[in-house]
This record gives C-alpha cells, structure tokens and sequence, in this order.
C-alpha cells in the first residue's frame, strides 16, 4: 500500500468516524441520563435520511438541512415523551423493550411509507465538490465531517460543563431523586438530552448518506449497532469515549475493507464488542457502572 | 392566633399497598425547630417525601402558607420555598463543591454571590474545598455541603432527614449549632433525628412517630422527661 493510499483511507476512515461518533454521542447520552440503550437511536437517524430526501425534492438545501434537523429533533424527541416517560419508574427491562419496538415501528413505517426499495439520497452540490491535496482527492464532506464533528463536540462538551442545563444534565444522570431537590425539571432535562442526541444523529445523517447515496428503511440498522458499540468501546456513558470509539470504528472498518475483508468488516465490529465485555465492561473512558439507588 | 408555615391533616401515604403513613397530622409553626424522631421504619423520611412532592400521598392535606401543596411537582414545592436535605446527604459527587452549591440554587435568577459567600461563612471549611469534587469529601464535609446547598434556593423552610447519621459527635455538635444559626435568621426547620437527645434539645416542638403514627408530641423538654420517651430513645444516656 503506497503512502498516498494508506493517506486516502486515513481519510476516509476519519470521516466515516467523524459520522460514528456524532451518532454514538446519542447512544451514551441516554444511557448516561436513563440507563437506557435507545434502540431507537439508528432509525432515527435512517428517518433523517428520508426527511432529507423529501425536503430536498421541493427545497433548497440550505431550507432542507435546517428542516431535517427540526423534524429529526421532533420526532427524537417525541419518542421520547410517548414511549420512554411513561415508563419511568418501570423496570429497566420494560423501558428497553419499548426502545427495540420503537425501533420496529420505525422501520415498518419507513417500508410502508417509502418502500423497501433504496431511494437515491439527494446531493448537496458544496458537498460533493473535489479538492485536492498533492495526489489526494476526496469530496468536501469527506474533509468537512470530522472537523464538524470535533466542533460539534467541543460546543457539547462546553455545554455540559459549563452551562447550567449542562450542570443539570449531569446531577440528572447521577441522581434522579437529588437533582429534582434543587428545583431541576426530571422531563424537560430528559428532553433536552433527546434533543442534543437526535440533533447531532441528523448532523451525522446528513453527512454519512451523502457518502453513501441511498436510504433503505434498515440503513439504520447496522450503524446504529455499530456506533452503539463504539458509545461501549469508549465506556458507555463517556461523550469523550463516544467520539474515540466512533474514530476507531470508522478507521478500523475503512482499513478492513480496503485490505478485501469487507465482507469481515461488519462481524469485526461485533467481536471487538465481545472482547471489550469480557476485558474492560467499561470501556476505554468508562467509570464504574454504578446501579442507580 | 397560631401561625404554621406547615400543617399536615391526617396524611396516608402508602407504597404499592403497604402503608408507611397511618393517618398522620402535624404543625411546624413559623420561624420554629420542629424535630420528629421515632425508630427505624417509623416513616419519618417517607413523611419528609411526601412535603416535597418525591412521594406522592394516597390522602390528606399537606398546607403550606395556607395553600394545598399535595399533588404539586417537586420543582414547583421547592420554588415555593422548601426544601429538603436528604438521608445520606446525596451530594453530587462528580460535581464540585462549589457547583453542588450552585445547583442549590438552580431556580433562581439572581446572583448566588452573596448566597455562596454566607454558606461559606456558615462552614469555612468548604471554602477551602471549593474546586475539589464532592464525592471526595469526608462524610462531615458532604453533611456540610448537603445542608449549605440547601441553603442555596433561599428555603423558607428547611426539612433535614437524620443530618448527625454516621458522623461523629463532635461534627454532629457543630451540625445542630449550625441549625440553630440557620433557624435564628428566620429559617423554619423540620428535622428527622434518631439521635433524640440532640434533636429535642434544640427543638421548640417535637412529634414522636411509631409505625406510621403519631404517638406523643410536645415541647422539646417536655419529651425529653417523658417517661416513655426516656426508655425508648434516650436509652441510658441520661
Ligand atoms: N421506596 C419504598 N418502597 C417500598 N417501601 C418503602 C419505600 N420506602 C420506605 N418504605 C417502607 O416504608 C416504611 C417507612 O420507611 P421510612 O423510610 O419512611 O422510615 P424512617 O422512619 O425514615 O426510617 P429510618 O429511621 O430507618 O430512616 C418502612 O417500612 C419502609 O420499609
Ligand atoms: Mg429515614
């Protein structure tokens, strides 16, 4: 493999990553707040990708990209409200149960709805322009999705530590009971951290399916699981890990693939989750998963 | 005329059929230490939960400032003025000491400054421990932070549940003196002790709850010469 290919798939690994992680940051996020895994969170992520489909057959992107994000959100968020909150003060298993039906429904819909045939994903022109640097060539998103993607943490990261939403998220996550001590809003908190997720899941949506052309009702199926193991990779829990985790995958699977395993690829993701649960549950960032009193 | 921050008239709160509250009623009145002790599994904390909205009552009338609190959410009980420092202090130890403080007075709109300023007068030592996490103070320190957080949301009245639990008789010392600090700027202070001695000694009024019911209330002296009392929560310390 010469310098300049190994560079091209560098580069594109880092940017199938950069798509990873933003969608992984959903997945341990709600874990983080619900001890929850939202199962839900790739078919969000696939309705992203038909929101954008119909939006740009009548609008402009710079309308559509606004749109699929606020519908995204809505629709996240909702979820939420109809089919997380009744539940909780239910057993965990419970709640997770209706995560994996959410995650059917979803599905079905998208089949009924838009059939299961694949829909061209639409192109944003500015994304799909070329550059080139000496014998490298890859399209603007490739090179705009990780450095999206660290901007959009860094925010994140600012947000949760420094604001007071962001102080409330994080008592919320520690202590149910406490946090509403102080005054803190359960639902509205739970809200938001719905909303931040389902936000960066359409960010990712929109720039992973312009890498790849076309939505199915199950294009959610298979990264969902895979940045769900990446939030894991990381330690469950972790923004910071959620995005390491997502990098590696990406990188890993891009390199995999290029060596002719990609028939391997997919199973490679699932064994590398089998190992982190028999070596380090916690992941790479993890704490301590302490059951919530 | 009697004037009551707080009454309960004939409170039952049960959990999933089990009633832990038998028909309770009780008065904390403005600008007073209320202590309520009575042993394990007596209902004392479930009683505490219920005021601030955690548990919700199965019936009765819990009037705060002569309006019907029952029913209404924690964060709009605790807007309203009360607030409760929790059994086992429940600090939020990945935050910091100061942050914990913060987060006390998450639904204000004005500036903590001052607020912060006080609660580290009250308790100098969490100054000094200003920036470290609070899951890495000593149980004394957390009791401290617990009670200074509280302080934060400008409570007009404070419910403490077994503040002295595991800490020891020295801190606990510091810990009723500090009480009664606060009770002197005019905070009115329903407390839950075990420690029955230290709690009727600073208390106006006390209840005494056994099961789910009141069975003796009076001055803080006149339970702590009451015959029963002394045999059942004063042991032989007097
Ligand atoms: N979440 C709950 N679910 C079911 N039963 C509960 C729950 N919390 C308390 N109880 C029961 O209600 C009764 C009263 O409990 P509570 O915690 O109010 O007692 P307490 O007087 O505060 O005791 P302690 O001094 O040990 O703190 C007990 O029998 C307890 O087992
Ligand atoms: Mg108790």
């Amino acid at each position: 493999m010469s310098l300049t290919t190994f560079l091209q798939h560098s580069l594109t690994g880092i940017s199938l990553g950069g798509s990873y992680a933003l969608i992984a940051i959903g997945y341990t996020m709600v874990y983080g707040i619900l001890r929850l895994i939202n199962f839900a969170h790739g078919d969000i992520f696939m309705m992203a990708g038909y929101f954008m489909i119909f939006a740009m057959a009548s609008l402009p992107w710079a309308i559509s990209i606004p749109l699929v994000i606020i519908l995204t959100v809505i629709l996240g968020v909702s979820i939420e409200r109809i089919a997380y909150k009744p539940l909780r003060t239910a057993p965990r298993m419970s709640i997770m149960i209706s995560a994996i039906g959410v995650s059917y429904l979803l599905q079905n819909l998208a089949t009924y709805l838009f059939t299961a045939l694949p829909r061209a994903y639409p192109e944003i022109p500015f994304l799909k322009k070329i550059f080139r640097i000496g014998d490298l060539s890859a399209s603007l998103v490739t090179l705009i999705t990780p450095i999206l993607t660290i901007i959009l943490v860094f925010c994140l990261l600012f947000l949760i530590n420094k604001t007071k939403s962001g102080m409330a998220m994080r008592a919320v996550s520690k202590d149910f009971e406490t946090a509403q001590l102080m005054g803190i809003k359960l639902n509205n908190t739970i809200s938001y951290t719905f909303l931040i997720g389902s936000f960066l899941a359409a960010v990712g949506s929109i720039l992973y399916f312009t890498d790849r052309m076309s939505v199915t009702p199950f294009s959610g199926t298979l990264p969902g699981l895979k940045c769900f193991v990446a939030a894991v990779l990381g330690g469950i829990g972790s923004i910071p890990g959620a995005v390491v985790g997502g990098f590696l995958i990406g990188i890993c699977e891009t390199f995999l693939v290029a060596f002719g395993y990609s028939t391997f690829s997919d199973a490679f993701t699932f064994i590398l989750l089998i190992v982190i649960l028999l070596f380090r549950p916690t992941g790479l960032f993890g704490e301590k998963i302490i059951d919530k009193v | 005329m009697e004037n009551n921050i707080l009454s309960i008239e004939d409170l039952y709160v049960s959990y999933g059929g089990i009633r832990a509250v038998k028909g309770i009623s009780l008065k904390v009145p403005q600008g007073k230490i209320v202590t309520l002790i009575g042993a394990n599994g007596a209902g004392k904390s479930t009683i505490l939960r219920t005021i601030a909205g955690l548990v919700k009552a199965e019936s009765g009338k819990i009037i705060y400032q002569d309006k019907d609190i029952i029913g209404s959410s924690t964060s709009v009980i605790v807007d309203q003025g009360i607030t409760l420092v929790p059994e086992g202090r429940r600090v939020f130890p990945d935050l910091t000491v100061l942050e914990n403080l913060k987060i006390g007075g998450y639904l204000r709109k004005d500036s903590l400054d001052e607020d912060i300023e006080w609660v580290y007068q009250l308790f100098p030592i969490l100054k000094d421990r200003s920036w470290q996490l609070a899951g890495t103070l000593s149980g004394g320190e957390q009791q401290m932070l617990a009670v200074g957080r509280a302080l934060m949301s400008r409570p007009k009245l404070i419910m403490m549940d077994e503040p002295s639990l595991g800490l020891a008789p020295l801190i606990v010392r510091g810990i009723m003196d500090i009480i009664k600090t606060i009770n002197k700027e005019g905070v009115t202070i329903l407390l839950v002790e075990q420690n029955a001695n230290l709690a009727l000694k600073i208390a106006h009024y006390g209840y005494v709850c056994e099961t789910g019911s009141i069975t003796l209330e009076g001055t803080g002296v006149e339970l702590l010469n009451d015959e029963s009392v002394k045999a059942a929560y004063l042991g032989k310390k007097r």
